[in-house]
């Protein structure tokens, strides 16, 4: 009935632990902006010159848009014709689903694997079925 | 059975070491209603309009009360677990002594991620607000933001730094204010009190309404998250109020209601007053959709309110958002889920100092390179994982230790109707993200599942084992 005794770390590995960390997050939240695949980029219809009739907006709309400083529908065109588009494919959608569900049970599976030698030594004094 | 009081004023004895500097108990429920709603209410002032913008005013009013329906089962579900698991790092602490050391992990760096990400948009936000009232008052040069960016971050990071009762209280008044600002400009502008200024028949007239149909207010739901996000931060204040069982569940669930109220008002001020095409470009329309409607009311007083509102709102944020994160990355630290180091708390004013200074780079990082709808996507996205996990851990909860074995400070009621709803509102979430975030969302698992294997195969070896169960609660039912 052992417990287990985890190693000692030194300043050095504390540091290098620190630092792959901090490397897979940089990387995980500037690769895709660095590659240009974040977010959903809006896509302006070209026109010919801009009016306020031309945007369709009513009387109450472009009295606000001036209110707001747009006195110009030309300045206020791509703010108003900007559109998004929502087409998708299935395929991606299914790849994602799989990818946030694969990951669940993963860390569910592994985590109660670990969870099992913490119960087995806090209440029966051993460090259970796996040790490193 | 337990070596330990987790209520002890002279030991923190959470643990592995327990030490004899612990954090200080001095919170109380408004306390903790101040770390929940200051974090939020920013939500209200800047990024919510991103939902209106994709899909339209009424696709945002639903988006709005989706993910109302959504925080409310979180913090019906948090009040339970937190009331039971009164410690530091919430969310993170729960997961170690429910389902596991490696879900704790993962857990522990959705709310470092959530909080800190945050924390950069809100001080990106100060710095445009600044900048935006130097022009307003005749500024002919346009301002730098980026001082203002680093100096708020710093400023509350020092505050976070010398206690937590001067933090909180700081908190506590400046998110009243921000609260009241939104409901004097409600009062003011909606007709109640003098003429109305509201139009909401002409700017949602054809078209504003719901301008991609169905699919668009999916879309919004992704940004209706904003409204909420953080609330489940007050569970980070455990180890440092004086009685968790009353004061977390009273001000997590008067936070949630405070915050429905203003959400509500929020978008129906808004929509009546900006045109939402430009209420729903928070880059180069709408930054700060409340500071433009008081603009738009042509009451100086209302835009020197809204002004000092959204700069208090953010201020609040970004204050409670260090607090958590902080103590979320030290309790990860203090159990040697990271190095040990970060375990430490301050001889003197009893915070986790270390942790509070290096996560400052890292939100100085963000909030000075990434634009303002990149940094809100990478905090919900942490956010969303983080509620996927949440109605797992109380069905878990329930099954382990059954109604009656373990004392719960509070008791939700309705299990597992709650807990089921949420995974629900989490799935389709999932698909609002998908819908213009997909590959951000897809990089942030890949880095988690990365993370994982990391943790399992090299850093959980330095982790004992029993020294992580520190609750005095018998042995879980099946185990």
């Amino acid at each position: 009935m052992s417990r287990y005794v985890p190693p000692k770390q030194g300043r050095v590995g504390q540091f290098l632990d620190v630092a792959v960390l901090l490397a897979m997050t940089f990387g995980a939240l500037y690769a895709p902006l660095y590659l240009g695949l974040a977010g959903s980029s809006k896509s302006v219809p070209a026109i010919g010159e801009a009016t306020w009739e031309s945007l369709g907006q009513n009387a109450t709309q472009v009295a606000q848009y001036q209110a707001l400083g747009l006195t110009d529908p030309a300045a206020a065109a791509p703010i108003i014709l900007a559109r998004y588009d929502y087409g998708f494919s299935w395929l991606a959608l299914a790849v994602m689903f799989v990818v946030v569900i694969g990951y669940y049970v993963m860390m569910l599976r592994l985590s109660d694997r670990e969870y099992r030698d913490v119960i087995a030594e806090k209440f029966d004094g051993s460090n259970g079925r796996t040790r490193r | 059975m337990s070596d330990f009081d987790i209520t002890s004023d002279t030991m923190d004895g959470m643990g592995p070491h327990g030490t004899k500097v612990g954090l200080l108990r001095v919170l109380g429920p408004a306390h903790v209603w101040a770390l929940g709603v200051g974090i939020v209410l920013v939500g209200e002032y800047m990024g919510w309009n991103f939902a209106v913008g994709k899909g339209g005013a009424y696709a945002a009013l639903l988006a709005c009360w989706f993910a109302g329906i959504l925080y409310t089962c979180v913090a019906m579900i948090d009040s339970e677990v937190t009331s039971t698991v009164a410690a530091a790092g919430g969310q993170y602490t729960q997961a170690k002594h429910i389902i596991g050391p490696l879900m704790a992990f993962n857990v522990g760096l959705y709310l470092v991620f959530a909080y800190t990400m945050l924390e950069a948009a809100n001080a990106i936000t100060a710095g445009y607000l600044i900048s935006e009232v130097a022009r307003l008052t005749g500024g002919v040069v346009e301002l730098d933001q980026r001082p203002f960016i680093v100096l708020v971050i710093m400023f509350l990071a020092w505050l976070n730094y010398r206690g937590v009762l001067a933090t909180l209280t700081f908190n506590l008044v400046i998110t009243a204010i921000a609260f009241s600002a939104i409901l004097i400009l409600f009062l003011s502008t909606s007709g109640i009190l003098g003429a109305g200024e509201t139009h909401h028949a002409e700017l949602m007239a054809g078209q504003a309404a719901l301008p991609y149909g169905w699919i668009g207010v999916l879309a919004a739901i992704h940004f209706g998250l904003w409204f909420y996000l953080g609330i489940e931060g007050t569970t980070q204040a455990a180890e440092e109020v004086r009685s968790p069982a009353r004061a977390l569940p009273f001000g997590t669930l008067a936070g949630i209601m405070t915050l429905l109220i203003a959400a509500t008002l929020t978008w129906y001020i808004c929509v009546g007053l900006i045109p939402w095409e430009y209420l729903g470009d928070g880059v180069n329309g709408s930054v700060a959709p409340l500071f433009d409607a008081a603009r738009l009311s042509g009451t100086p007083a209302l835009v020197w309110l809204l002004g000092i509102g959204t700069l208090f709102a953010t201020l609040a944020s970004a204050n409670g958002c260090i607090n958590d994160a902080s103590r979320a990355w030290f309790a990860m630290g203090r159990d040697k889920y990271l190095p040990g180091w970060f375990g430490a708390v301050h001889p003197k004013y009893r915070t986790p100092y270390r942790s509070i200074i290096f996560l400052v780079p890292i939100a100085l990082a963000f909030a000075l390179k990434v634009p303002l709808d990149q940094v809100v996507t990478f905090s919900i996205l942490s956010g969303l994982l983080e509620y996927t996990f949440m109605p797992l851990n109380v069905i878990l909860f329930r099954r382990k230790w059954p109604m009656g074995v373990i004392k719960r400070g509070y008791e939700h009621p309705f299990h597992p109707i709650p807990a089921i709803a949420l995974l629900c509102l989490c799935s389709v979430a999932y698909f609002a993200v998908f819908l213009g975030y997909g590959t951000q969302l897809v990089a942030m698992i890949v880095f988690y599942i990365v993370a994982s294997l990391w943790f399992h195969f090299r850093r959980y070896r330095f982790v004992s084992r029993a020294a992580q169960f520190t609750m005095p609660w018998p042995r879980p039912k099946g185990y």
